[in-house]
């Protein structure tokens, strides 16, 4: 693995390892490591640090929801335009152009059902080229983003072994 | 009455690693840097496939040798990572663990007063195997200025060239110690002089992280006279799956055999499926593994040599192996226990070769090790 690819895994595991710490995992000097992410950033490769929230352990209400969209394409307007319309509001986490019986995924975030569903029905599906939209409401979260949100395998092994 | 322990039994001391356990035992919250298993569990699939073998009624013994299918992947996949060319019909031996395996070995070649020399510092269970066998053992310590390689030289001043076998384990536990196919090509060499059988216990070939890991059985001559163990238990995270393999020439491996069917009959069924599953499917779940493992060896290096402890880099398996900071290694892992509930193994359990250093296993999660070796290090001060 060259040292981009080291740096790029060890940030996906754990954004918050310092600068000091990538260095000494992927065995590289400090300032290397500042301008390989700089490059990184720069390039609009590593586009984001954030962290992943297990709403349920913190009695917060997150609502969120999957909304399959199907848009009409025109002369004019590509699913570029579409998706860039829609990618705006911040009440939109992620957007994704689909294979098979719809265009867009949408993911929908908000703080209790009607604001989500108020904003599906009054800001989303009132846009021209959308003909359809389906909203499945997340109902428990497993694994967000690779990693497993029950309690995690004890570690049972001996506390010294040969 | 009460019944006497063989003289064979009493002449074995209990495990010097056992009293640090039971030390370990009586104190909460330890960091244990003194395990010797991956801290990961076998890869998904491999445990599914072993669940899927007994939801199909897969609970009866299997072949002496190990199921057929299994010994042929095995030696698919040693023949294309290690260039070692073992026939599966008479070559390949399942064996429950690499610990059976060695067993199995001593037994099937020693006779009374015969000598086995062993590389020492290592792992736990070679001199009570010798021993169990009815052979002698003699250690051959090897240096921390030759980072604990095996050399002709300390072959030679421990009087190993009058020994009929030899046992040596590449990537080292305890030391993390490997060996290049040219420094191998020096213990090669003396051992075709002296006429040594040598067993090779290769069961962390996996985990070599400066360079690729060579058999010494791919040595010029070297086949006919080794005997190569390896096994699921380190690389695919199985120990507790208790799967293992021996290859060598066919007598040997009919000798083996010859024991294993009288008292194991047949290594346990369930993991011989997951093992199947694990060298068809999980060459993804070994590499990241590798990658953990490699990187928490850098982090682990970098901070002895921040806190001016020496540490040879170690370049195998998952352990360093660093100078003890004070002269007595079971004092000094007593105390820092005792003061800073972190755990690490004093050389001296894996023999005299292995004093005034500690075992520091690095088979445990980043966020422990780093606030183990910072305890570490304000232990120090
Ligand atoms: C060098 C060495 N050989 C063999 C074993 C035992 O392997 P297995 O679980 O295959 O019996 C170990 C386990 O720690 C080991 O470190």
């Amino acid at each position: 693995m060259d040292s981009r690819d080291e740096l790029l895994e060890l940030l996906r595991e754990n954004a918050r390892y310092s600068t000091a710490e990538l260095a000494r995992l992927a065995d590289m000097e400090e300032a290397h490591v500042e301008e390989v992410i700089a490059d990184l950033e720069a390039a609009g490769a590593l586009r984001g640090y954030q962290a992943i929230v297990d709403w349920d352990e913190l009695d917060r209400e997150r609502v969120r929801a999957m909304v399959e969209l199907n848009v009409t394409l025109d002369r004019e307007t590509s699913y570029g335009d579409i998706a860039d319309r829609i990618a705006k509001f911040p009440e939109v986490t992620a957007l994704r152009l689909m294979s098979g019986d719809y265009d867009f995924l949408m993911e929908v975030e908000g703080d209790s059902m009607s604001e989500v569903s108020w904003f599906i029905s009054e800001k989303v599906a009132p846009i021209p080229e959308i003909t359809q939209t389906v909203t499945h409401y997340v109902m428990d979260a497993y694994k967000e983003n690779g990693i497993e949100f029950g309690d995690g395998e004890e570690d049972d092994r001996l506390s010294i072994s040969p | 009455m009460t019944i006497e322990p063989s003289e064979r039994v009493k002449q074995v001391p209990p495990s010097g690693i056992r009293r640090f356990f039971e030390l370990a035992e009586q104190q909460e919250d330890i960091i244990s840097l003194g395990v010797g298993e991956p801290d990961f569990s076998a890869p998904w699939s491999a445990r599914e496939a072993a669940i899927a073998s007994l939801e199909a009624g897969k609970t009866s013994y299997t072949a002496n040798r190990g199921k057929l299918e299994l010994r042929e992947h095995i030696a698919a996949d040693v023949e294309q990572r290690y260039d070692l060319d073992y026939d599966p019909e008479e070559e390949v031996l399942v064996t429950t663990g690499v610990s059976e395996g060695v067993d199995l070995a001593l037994r099937a070649i020693v006779d009374p007063g015969d000598t086995v020399a062993v590389a020492q510092p290592a792992y736990v269970s070679y001199e009570p195997g010798v021993i169990f066998s009815g052979g002698d053992p003699l250690a051959v310590a090897t240096r921390r200025e030759d980072e604990f390689k095996l050399t002709r030289a300390v072959l030679e001043a421990s009087g190993a060239a009058g020994a009929d076998a030899l046992v040596m384990n590449y990537p080292n536990n305890p030391t993390g110690a490997t060996m290049t196919e040219a420094e191998l090509g020096e213990v090669a060499a003396f051992a075709r002089e002296n006429d040594l059988v040598v067993l090779s216990d290769e069961v962390y070939s996996e985990l070599s992280y400066e360079h690729e890991h060579t058999s010494i059985a791919t040595l010029p001559d070297m086949r006919e006279r080794t005997i190569v163990f390896n096994g699921f238990s380190k690389a695919y995270a199985m120990t507790g799956l208790r799967l293992g393999y021996a290859m060598g020439p066919p007598e040997v491996i009919k000798a083996m055999n010859r024991i294993h069917q009288y008292t194991m009959l047949s290594a346990p069924t369930t993991p011989q499926y997951a093992a199947i599953e694990a060298l068809e499917r999980c060459a993804d779940d070994v590499a990241e593994m590798y990658n953990q493992y490699n990187r928490r060896r850098r982090f682990v290096l970098s901070r002895f040599e921040e806190m001016g402890v020496d540490c040879f880099p170690a370049s195998g398996a998952f352990y360093a192996f660093p100078e003890s900071p004070w002269d007595d290694s079971e004092a000094f892992a007593e105390a820092l226990l005792e003061s800073e509930g972190v755990a690490v193994v004093p050389g001296t359990a894996f023999g005299d070769g292995g004093s005034g250093h500690l075992r520091v296993s690095y088979a445990t999660g980043l966020s422990d090790l780093k606030e183990a070796l910072a305890r570490f290090e304000s232990f120090l001060s």
